[in-house]
């Protein structure tokens, strides 16, 4: 079953590879008819999982490769847990409203679907993945499509934007190969649910280093400052479906492996670091926010804002207790809804006003009364209006962070001011304001394609803020044996 | 032991060197073009054959009073050899239209350089090895220089001159062992080397440093690298293929041969793995570093081989580990040269198509090959895709395999020397993708592939896509070529 939804996608690839040029339209039907299947497979998943059960569910477990000399045996083996669960219904979403908000591409319509439709795979793959190196495999495939849908459909300095994006990628990445090997060798195994049993000690490298190896990429891509500059550039130049997929679920792969791998592998280590973790939380959230505050171009200022709401992922992830990480993996999967929402509003904004400057932008919930609607459901819920799927994992995160570190979650609190500032300041310059006969001309969402994504994300926003135990239950039984490592 | 029995064992090299014969003798009274390569294609598929029936009929053993041996290791190489000729021959059908008057020569001559190359990986004792290099390197000057332009004149003379000169630096190497043992054969020269007192170590440790720099010539590390760049850039396109592939290959072979067997001793072993280790460091970084500033594909490519053999060498490295000998390390450098050659040859197969109708090498010209020539694009791509080593290629899993043995060696900061040098290595490559797919073209002509050439570029990248995602096969003949050397 997990292979079938993770593989899928090549199939809608194949399809739409075989297509002829004169129809090279139809590409976009191929590639959402895939990411509908895909997104219906996930949600039977959904229902199917166990949420009594602690443990990996649907696992598939193969050898793969079996190396005698060296000890170098990888399995194809996938599963998921409640964890990895959430992650892989949150990618089918997007993947789905990527396809829908990309369906007026016209340059080079069937690589673009190709491309889309190989990253989802990629995703899906990092999220079910239980080998470490398989898990490391998919990470990495999933670079070559970002680059090119990046460099070619993006927009502004996109070359430079989709440069950085894989190097900041690929040198965290070279780092955690280097941890992984030492891990594999001094554990003889790759397989996660291994690892995490196992009490890891005795290591080529200090443990303490190996922590550092594994955890820089996952910081990198999460991303944690200093190493968040790739994010801004790469967000905003980014197609918008790139965006969505970027802001939604790429960014939680850099949360997801610090659960995953460095919390459960190496827990010791993590305890130590717990404090640590905390302070880079706490700065993420008040830097990005202030940097926020500062911009003046829409998309940018979604982007900023992430780095901010990433900040209390690492803070929840810091708390290390059954409370705080179930809030780091719902503000994981809020985010990628709330923030995905954002740049999905902000990219038909600018397809239609072509123009992403704050400044020029005014009264526009004159002309588009839906977009701006669904605009201010969405900033509400960053910013964690209650009965929002924001203020769950946000309220999660504070009270499971609160015990261990109180100070740092008191400075953390602050965010949310600031959010609240940035947020409202956006909405009362673009859409409210003075009506400007310069945007009389613009329409509103009308189409299907449009219509669907809005309304399906705002359902889930509100669907996961009024009944969270939905969501919530599945996390805790991923997160459960994580703390019980980390107890 | 019969004479026939030896013969037979020579058998993949003597149907080379037989059909090398008969083909410039045809061409002296028929002159055909498709009879020469048809014929010298045969040669390689009865070599092949041969190769097979030696494995099947299990005649591994020495041959010819202990000069030869026929071992999992050579047999591993014939194959290796002989394909790797198989497919410089199909990449040469279009290009040697450039050189009609010669062609049988040409043909003939890479059939014996393979059939050198084979020796290479088979013989055990100096002189034969000694006599065997000259075979390859001679038929190689004269490929090299084959063009007779200026570029191509200039290439085979610097390869030439180079290349007398680390003849005679080996021989002084081996002269030297010679002196030690009283013996050419390498199994004595390594019961001399077990029985080393302090009073021949100095000796011994020269002869070891003058094999190594004789040697690295041929595996193209630096700092025997010189001549790399310019016989690249000068030799016709389909031999700079086979030199970085064939060449390369039949280096690590005799290095393997003669450093594993004769100089595997633990009293000198941990020198040349040190030694090994700096030339590692230096020859992926110098490679790497100066690749990027290359507006030459075939001169890019050429550093690039030299950054590889950077991460060949972290194999011959990798010794230390106390269990499985020298096996560890070789069946990196196996499996990596198998990649590698797959890799490659598509790569220069790719360029070999693309340049006989452009006319350039040049980096520049390959803007908007992607609309020009989509199939030769693609599997460029997968190539340079492999060589940078990112998944599900072929070059993938060599480097996490090569640098799984270096871990397991204890050489994790010679690890992080290579996975940095991935991250400058990918900026070059994918500079050359980048440019494919996203400039426009500088004409719309459509770039077509001969079937010759199209089938080459097939077999590379099926291989490279193979071994990237069902490694196990490969991996296990690697190993088992690898346990001639092991425990």
């Amino acid at each position: 079953m997990l292979s079938f939804i993770v593989f899928f996608p090549l199939l809608g690839v194949a399809i739409i590879a075989l297509l002829p040029r004169e129809r090279e339209r139809d590409a976009k039907w191929v590639a959402a008819a895939t990411a509908f299947v895909v997104l219906v497979a996930t949600l039977g998943l959904f229902v199917a999982f166990d949420r009594d059960e602690t443990g990996f569910q649907f696992v598939q477990s193969h050898t793969w490769i079996s190396g005698d000399i060296a000890h170098f045996d990888i399995q194809y083996l996938l599963g998921v847990d409640g964890l990895g669960l959430a992650m892989v219904v949150l990618t089918a979403l997007l993947g789905l409203v990527a396809v829908l908000i990309s369906w007026r591409i016209e340059l080079r319509p069937k690589e673009y679907f190709v491309w889309l439709l190989l990253l989802e795979t990629s995703l899906l793959g990092v999220f079910t993945a239980l080998d470490f190196l398989l898990f490391f495999i998919f990470w990495e495939i999933e670079l070559i499509p970002m680059y090119f849908l990046i460099s070619i459909w993006g927009t502004g300095r996109k070359v430079y934007s989709a440069w950085k994006y894989v190097f900041f990628t690929f040198f965290g990445s070279a780092f955690m190969l280097v941890g992984l090997l030492v891990l594999g060798f001094a554990a003889d195994t790759f397989d996660i649910r291994v690892l995490s049993q196992m009490e890891i000690r005795d290591t080529l490298v200090p443990v303490q280093v190996l922590f550092f190896f594994l955890i820089f990429g996952f910081a990198i891509k999460l991303p944690v400052f200093p190493f968040h500059t790739w994010l801004p550039d790469a967000h905003t130049d980014a197609p918008t479906a790139v965006s969505v997929m970027l802001a939604g679920v790429l960014l939680k792969m850099g949360g997801y492996g610090m659960l995953r791998i460095c919390l459960s592998i190496l827990p010791d280590v993590a305890r130590d670091a717990s404090v640590w973790l905390a302070v880079f939380g706490v700065v993420n959230i008040l830097y990005g926010a202030l940097v926020t505050l500062m911009q003046t171009d829409l998309k940018r200022l979604i982007a900023y804002s992430s780095i901010s709401h990433m900040g209390y992922v690492l803070l929840g992830v810091s708390a290390l207790g059954q409370v705080g990480l179930t809030g780091a993996g719902m503000q994981m999967f809020t985010h990628g809804l709330i923030t995905g929402l954002l740049f999905v509003v902000v990219g038909m904004v600018y397809d239609r006003a072509h123009t992403r400057q704050i400044g020029e932008l005014s009264g526009l919930a004159h002309q588009m009364p839906m977009i701006a609607v669904v605009m201010v459901i969405a900033g509400l819920a960053s910013l964690g209006l209650p009965s929002t799927a924001g203020f769950v994992s946000e309220v999660m995160v504070f009270l499971g962070t609160f015990d261990k570190h109180g100070a740092l979650t008191i400075l953390g609190v602050i965010g949310i001011l600031l959010t609240a500032g940035y947020i409202l300041w956006m909405i009362q310059r673009v859409f409210l304001g003075e009506r400007l006969p310069r945007w009389e001309g613009l329409g509103d969402a009308t189409a299907w394609w449009e219509r669907t994504a809005l309304v399906v994300m705002v359902a889930v926003i509100f669907l996961i803020g009024i009944y969270p135990a939905v969501l919530a239950d599945v996390i805790e039984t991923g997160v459960k044996p994580i703390v019980e490592g980390l107890a | 032991m019969g004479d026939m029995a030896s013969v037979d064992r020579l058998g993949p090299e003597l149907i080379l060197l037989a059909f090398a014969g008969i083909i410039v003798l045809t061409d002296l009274v028929v002159q055909r073009r498709w009879l020469v390569v048809g014929s010298s294609l045969l040669a390689v598929a009865g070599s092949l054959l041969w190769a097979g029936t030696l494995v099947a009929r299990d005649m591994r053993g020495s041959a010819f009073d202990g000069l030869l041996v026929v071992d999992d290791f050579s047999l591993f190489f014939n194959f290796l050899f002989a394909g790797i000729a198989g497919v410089v021959i199909l990449a040469s059908i279009d290009y040697s239209e450039r050189f009609s008057r010669y062609q049988s020569e040409y043909y003939a001559l890479v059939l014996v350089s393979a059939a050198g190359m084979m020796l290479l990986a088979a013989t055990v004792d100096l002189i034969a090895i000694f006599v065997v290099l000259e075979l390859t390197s001679i038929s190689l000057y004269v490929l090299v220089a084959f063009l007779k332009d200026v570029r191509s004149s200039e290439a085979g003379l610097k390869y030439l001159l180079l290349g007398a000169l680390s003849t005679a630096v080996t021989l002084y190497g081996m002269a030297l062992l010679f002196g030690l043992s009283g013996s050419t054969s390498l199994a004595d020269i390594g019961n001399m080397v077990a029985a080393a007192n302090a009073d021949t170590r100095a000796a011994l440790v020269m002869a070891m440093v003058f094999l190594a720099a004789g040697l690295g010539f041929k595996m193209a590390a630096v700092p025997f690298q010189m001549w790399v760049p310019d016989v690249y850039e000068g030799a016709p396109t389909p031999i700079t293929a086979y030199l970085s592939v064939g060449s390369k290959a039949a280096g690590f072979a005799v290095v393997m041969r003669i450093f594993f067997e004769a100089l595997g001793d633990g009293s000198i072993s941990s020198d040349w793995a040190n030694m090994f280790a700096a030339i590692a460091a230096i020859s992926m970084t110098v490679g790497n570093v100066v690749a990027i500033s290359q507006t030459n594909i075939k001169r890019m490519l050429g550093y690039s081989s030299i950054a590889q053999a950077g991460y060949l060498v972290v194999g011959l490295a990798a010794i230390s580990a106390a269990e499985g000998g020298f096996s560890l390390g070789a069946s990196g450098v196996i499996f990596f040269l198998a990649a590698y050659a797959f890799t490659n040859l598509g790569a220069f197969i790719a360029i070999i198509a693309i340049s006989n109708r452009i006319n350039s090498d040049d980096i520049g010209d390959y803007g908007g090959m992607a609309r020009r020539a989509p199939l030769l694009a693609l599997g460029l791509t997968l190539c340079l895709l492999s060589l940078t080593g990112i998944p599900p290629t072929a070059g993938f899993i060599a480097k996490v395999y090569i640098f799984n043995a270096a871990v397991q060696s204890d050489l994790v900061w010679l690890v992080i020397v290579g996975v940095l040098n991935s991250v400058v290595a990918a900026y070059y490559y994918l500079r050359v993708v980048l440019q494919m797919y996203l400039e426009a073209p500088a004409s719309e002509e459509r770039v077509p592939a001969g079937p010759s050439l199209g089938l080459a570029l097939a077999i590379a990248c099926g291989g490279v896509l193979f071994i990237g995602i069902l490694p196990s096969p490969l991996l296990e003949v690697s190993e088992t070529a690898a346990r001639v050397f092991g425990s």
